[in-house]
């Protein structure tokens, strides 16, 4: 039972992860319509910048909280403006050609930031100094969940509570909604679209960046190529879930997360990223828009 | 020539992007040395480089501007010089025949080396073809193509370590095999459009790879398979450099097939029902085209190259591992087929080319090389989204000035 317990935690932490970056290629996809290649980029730089922060804090001898929340912020921050630049230098000059040529756009700006972080920094595996301490009242369950599960949980809730409140009662958020249910219709209501679209990529990589932070201090090392399978990953769960949909990235994101850590716990651990992908394959043929996604209906 | 609002643009720009790499392109810790590098030049050499860049891209679209402005106010549709060669056959058929002939003398002009790297670009531009039909002619976005490279490599592998068969028994069955595998994936998909279509195929291609990696009894894991033959030529024995100049010849007659087929295809009843399933799925339901069978077909002949040339990979390189066949080869071959231009053969020939060729030439800058790789495919979809040479459309022209008619 301790066992099935402990896979359950393992399995909501990873689905946690992956439902804070599939968020980004979700809200991305409902709102342009465009698979967000580089998501993945966005999340690995998140997790850079919080290690290099964190790291640079730590030799000056900062304390801990402040580490953890300045590191914090500094990823959020450096995201953003990655997600930022990126859409705006890489996708929207494309928005009206051809829907193949964003896709590809967003694949070299993949490639490209890959290769940067790993010229800029370097290729080894990188230790991730230590941002979340054992807590005390953690202990007599510490052998099943560990702290920086509970922190994991603790902080995707609250992150994604947030978000469902911007999204639901706010100005830009009711102006997303606006945009993401027809684009053309939104520009004749005065919804600048840009600055929408603008902001759903910022909001999209900060979202990454706190991932990419959780990760790293959960896992304890990074490296340059963290965000390729993160982001596949990421987008696996969104589709699951039915893309374009928030809460359908959160179920598909906990699902894959459980489902990845029920199979390597009881079956093996070597097919893990197997058994993803062939549920993914087996909802998609069973219910082609996703669990919570809209069926499409085309008209003639 | 610059209005100060533009230089200031740019200083603005060139400011941005200094605060954008500050973290990771200036500060360099060691976390077990416990340093820190502050690379403050880095920083320099960013804003430096990004004043310049984003100058000259606001050159091109003022020049851009300027050029369409021309255009509209004389009215003329002038085609394209690409085009007009594609299209005249008293250009087309001389220019191919010099091709034909460089490709033929390529060997005895160049090193081993430069043959073998010719090879591997030769193999591209099959693979680019064979997908082109699936992505550019079917309009059906394939993220996984990779997979069934991966099928005919190691059809040739295994059939070859497990019961010795030669290389000419296993190409066709290599192709086939990839073929089948395509009409496997190709089932369950048919229902899926456009991304969810991408994701499965992309989810499928990394299927196989991770099968190949850890199913160690049927394909030794990550550690591949070593010691594939070269092919025989009528049983002799060859020296390394004849068995590449064979291997070439071997390409550039597959190229040359290729090349032949997906002609013939793109103008038959079949090719312009993959046109018209890519521009309207239902329409062309209504005019009594079968999709399942269309769509099965373009999905299983697309891997039919991949499988060839996969064989064929194998006999050059004679060692596959699953490491050759990750997403971002999927990724380099739909860059192919997308930057030459979808749906046109001579696009695909001049994508691989670039695409595989540069990076080679390249090499002196190897560091940079896969950075260059990444910032070109963006670039050219930004300055030139319909790919090199977009695709000739079969369309009658009207002539005004002239009376006869061809």
């Amino acid at each position: 039972m301790d066992y099935f317990i402990e896979l359950l935690f393992s399995g909501l932490t990873k689905g946690s992860i992956y439902g804070l970056i599939a968020l980004g290629y979700t809200m991305v996809y409902g709102i342009i319509g465009l698979i967000n290649f580089a998501h993945g980029e966005i999340y690995m730089i998140g997790a850079f910048t919080s290690f290099i922060v964190a790291t640079v804090l730590s030799i000056y001898g900062f304390p801990l909280l402040a580490i953890v929340v300045i590191a914090g912020v500094a990823a959020a921050v450096w995201s953003s403006a990655y997600g930022y630049t990126i859409e705006k230098v890489a996708y929207r000059p494309l928005r009206h050609a051809p829907r193949l040529s964003p896709l590809i756009s967003a694949i070299g700006m993949s490639i490209f930031l890959q290769n940067y972080v790993l010229l800029a920094q370097t290729s080894d595996f990188l230790p991730f100094p230590e941002l979340i301490p054992e807590f005390a009242f953690m202990e007599p369950v510490a052998h099943i969940v560990g702290s920086s599960d509970l922190v994991i949980l603790v902080t995707t809730a609250i992150v994604m509570f947030a978000l469902t409140i911007l999204i639901k009662f706010t100005r830009i958020g009711k102006a997303m909604r606006a945009t993401a249910q027809d684009r053309t219709m939104a520009v004749l209501v005065g919804i600048n679209v840009d600055r929408v679209i603008s902001a759903t990529f910022i909001i999209g990589s900060a979202l990454a960046a706190i991932g990419g932070l959780l990760v790293a201090a959960h896992i304890g090392q990074i490296n340059f190529y963290i965000g390729f399978l993160a982001g596949i990953k990421a987008f696996t769960a969104a589709v699951l879930g039915g893309i374009g949909s928030i809460p359908g990235a959160v179920l598909g994101s906990m699902i894959l997360g459980l489902t990845e850590a029920f199979a390597t716990g009881y079956v093996s651990s070597d097919y893990e990223d197997v058994f993803a992908f062939s549920l993914l394959v087996l909802i998609l043929i069973f219910k082609p828009s996703g669990l919570l996604g809209k069926a499409e209906t085309k008209k003639v | 020539m610059f209005p100060l609002k533009e230089l200031k643009r740019s200083l603005l720009i060139a400011l941005w992007f200094a605060f954008l790499t500050f973290p990771i392109m200036v500060i360099k810790v060691d976390p077990i040395e416990r340093t820190v590098d502050w690379r403050w030049d880095n920083m320099a050499f960013v804003a430096i480089g990004s004043f310049i860049l984003s100058l000259l891209v606001k050159v091109w679209f003022l020049r851009q501007e300027r050029r369409s402005g021309r255009k509209k106010a004389n009215k003329v549709l002038t085609e394209p010089f690409s085009q007009r060669i594609l299209r005249e056959p008293r250009f087309l058929y001389p220019l191919c025949l010099g091709v034909l002939t460089f490709a033929l003398l390529f060997p005895s002009l160049f090193s081993t080396y430069q043959t073998n790297i010719m090879i591997t670009a030769l193999m591209y531009v099959v693979l680019g073809l064979g997908l082109n039909i699936v992505v550019g002619v079917a309009g059906l976005l394939d993220l996984g193509y990779v997979a069934f490279y991966a099928v005919g490599a190691y059809t040739y592998a295994l059939l070859n370590m497990h019961f010795s068969l030669g290389f000419w028994v296993v190409l066709p069955l290599g192709g086939l095999l990839a073929a089948l595998f395509g009409i496997i994936l190709g089932f369950p998909v048919l229902r899926l459009r456009g991304d969810y279509l991408a994701i499965v195929t992309l989810g499928f291609g990394e299927i196989i790879r991770l099968v190949l990696e850890n199913w160690s009894e049927f394909s030794n894991g990550p550690s591949g398979i070593s010691n594939i033959p070269r092919p025989s030529f009528f049983g002799m024995e060859m020296s390394f450099d004849a068995q590449i100049n064979y291997i070439y010849y071997l390409a550039v007659g597959m190229v040359v097939f290729t090349i032949f087929v997906v002609n013939r295809l793109q103008n038959s009843r079949l090719g312009r029902a993959w046109l018209a399933l890519r521009e309207d799925e239902i329409a062309c339901q209504a005019m009594g085209i079968d999709k399942t069978k269309t769509k099965l077909i373009a999905f299983s002949l697309g891997a039919f190259w991949a499988g060839l040339v996969g064989v064929i990979f194998a006999t050059k390189t004679t060692f596959v591992s699953p490491a050759s066949f990750t997403f971002l080869e999927s990724a380099i071959i739909l860059s192919i087929v997308v930057l030459g231009g979808m749906g046109s053969i001579v696009g695909v020939i001049f994508g691989a080319m670039i695409l595989i060729l540069m990076p080679e030439y390249l090499r002196a800058l190897s560091e940079y090389r896969m950075l260059a790789f990444g910032g070109i495919l963006v670039a050219m979809m930004i300055f030139k989204p319909k790919g090199i040479i977009s695709n000739v459309r079969r369309s009658y022209q009207i002539k005004k000035h002239s009376t006869t008619t061809e």
